[in-house]
């Protein structure tokens, strides 16, 4: 006879070259343990579990859900055994894989300092390669440097109500990623006309044009769940560095690259030629209001 | 007598005041003359623009679109920013023998009468096409290699005030040779200022 316990789905959550960024992001998640109630967590490097590293690494047992967080590296071992091995067998009789955070996803910072041996479980940066090509209808990157918690709680949501998780090209959830970082920042109107701030951590003016805010240019609903429920980078002055995009990390993240002044690159989906007509004009007024302080504005008007 | 649509005629009424503006100067020139060059009544004319304002602007962006389209072309086509920095200028260079209105327009009315334009022609309103255009000439330039990366209005000012104040010498009769005669080394002059290092 079956316990309760048994028709959990299990899950086991294993780690390849990483911060760890990604499980600390998801222990913040408000309802955690009202999630991890619904599922019996076989292996957790820091959750309580029911196996151990030796146990799993003897590759005896399998899983309903495979969480990969941190870069596939190809010699790396665990407990001796080669991580290769480890993940093709839970991969092989999981129902669903997850990439947990950008690294797992595209290879992110961790690839980007072995680009020759290091990638992402299905993709290097946007190129598909990896270990679980034969997996890969099953594979769900969840890209994010770190990942939101919330958005791993949706996906594992979705999996409880055997509801179906439509993906993007890179296999992204699309009600995760079909809206860009840009969508919701306090700082929508300033982006409108064109009114940028000149320094760091100001709380008026669009990070765009001098901070190096690549929010325009990134799939990710960061402004529209909100971290912690309470804020995100780009309300409180730092400029989004595009961190769920496959060709993250960039270099130099806190200036805008720029030709002859001109952004080299323009919100998805507008065409340079659009996007400069549109800015030239919004240019060319002057706004009181959005060039000083709000509270200044209001008390001298 | 085919008739003459609505549009050509608008298009007469540019012509004719590009070149009344330009030639007398925008304040000497009225409406009863550009109506009468155009052969049509000055009531007529109302129903095309409705003040000599309007009129002024529309003939800006209508220079500014002109000289974006063309822009454009040479922008498309897949050829070095060297080649097409010689035809930009040589585009330019024609036009000031060709249609010597435009450019003088452009010079004479536009930016010596701001106080015309400063109303919803401030900035860069009435000539976005242009601009515009060369924004994606020097982006592509920089983007390629092939320009050096600067202030966009360094370049700028370079590209422009040096054909403006070409075809303003040409127009002033200091000139001693042909427009077209400078065309090579003016082409070179500029790419060697604007290229990459
Ligand atoms: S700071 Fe970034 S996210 Fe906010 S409005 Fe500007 S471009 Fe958009």
């Amino acid at each position: 006879m079956h316990s309760k316990q048994d028709k959990k789905l299990k899950i086991l959550w294993f780690r390849g070259v990483t911060c760890n960024g990604n499980t600390h992001s998801f222990l913040n998640l408000p309802h955690l343990e009202q999630l991890l109630n619904r599922f019996e967590i076989l292996y957790h490097p820091i959750l309580e579990s029911t196996l151990s590293l030796v146990e799993i690494t003897k590759l005896k047992d399998k899983c309903d859900i495979f969480i990969f967080e941190g870069a596939y590296d190809p010699l790396m071992r665990r407990n001796e055994v080669l991580i290769g091995d480890i993940v093709t067998h839970y991969a092989k009789n999981a129902k669903h894989i997850i990439a947990a955070g950008s690294c797992a996803s595209f290879g992110g910072i961790f690839k980007a300092s072995a680009p020759q041996r290091n990638s992402g479980l299905i993709f290097n940066e946007d190129v598909e390669y990896g270990p679980l090509q034969s997996y890969k209808d099953r594979v769900i990157n969840l890209s994010g440097c770190p990942i939101h918690p919330e958005w791993l709680s949706y996906v594992l949501g979705m999996i409880l109500n055997k509801k179906e998780i439509e993906v993007d090209s890179l296999h992204r959830p699309i009600e995760l990623y079909s809206n860009l970082a840009h969508h919701g920042c306090t700082r929508n109107e300033y982006f409108e006309w064109k009114v940028d701030a000149d320094n760091f951590g100001e709380k008026e003016g669009c990070l765009f044009y001098k901070q190096g805010c690549r929010a325009p240019m990134t799939h990710s609903s960061c402004n529209k769940i909100l971290w912690n429920n309470v804020s995100s980078k780009t309300r409180v002055g730092t400029p989004c560095f595009g961190c769920t995009e496959p060709n993250f990390p960039l270099t130099n993240l806190f200036s805008t690259k720029t030709n002859m002044s001109i952004p080299k690159d323009v919100p998805v989906g507008i065409s340079k030629r659009s996007y400069l007509t549109l800015t030239g004009i919004a240019k060319t007024f002057y706004i009181k209001r959005l060039e000083g302080k709000l509270i200044d504005y209001k008390r001298d008007n | 007598m085919p008739k003459v649509t609505k549009e050509e005629k608008k298009t007469n009424i540019i012509s004719a005041a590009l070149k009344l503006f330009s030639e007398k100067g925008f304040y000497v020139t009225t409406i009863p003359d550009i109506a009468q060059k155009v052969g049509m009544s000055v009531g007529n004319f109302y129903n095309y623009f409705s003040s000599k304002d309007i009129l002024a602007k529309e003939l800006v962006m209508y220079i500014s679109e002109y000289l974006g389209e063309n822009i454009r072309l040479i922008n498309e086509k897949d050829i070095s920013t060297e080649k097409k920095i010689d035809e930009i200028v040589s585009m330019y260079f024609n036009m000031a023998d060709n249609r010597p209105e435009m450019i003088e327009y452009f010079l004479r009315v536009y930016l010596s009468n701001r106080e015309v334009f400063g109303n919803g022609c401030e900035g860069m309103i009435c000539v976005s096409a242009f601009v515009t255009e060369l924004m994606i000439f020097f982006d592509n330039g920089v983007s390629s290699g092939e320009l050096q990366d600067q202030d966009f209005f360094s370049a700028f000012g370079l590209f422009m005030g040096y054909l403006g104040g070409m075809v303003f010498l040409f127009g002033e009769k200091i000139l001693p040779e042909p427009l077209n005669s400078y065309k090579k080394s003016i082409s070179t002059n500029i790419y060697n200022a604007l290229k990459a290092r």
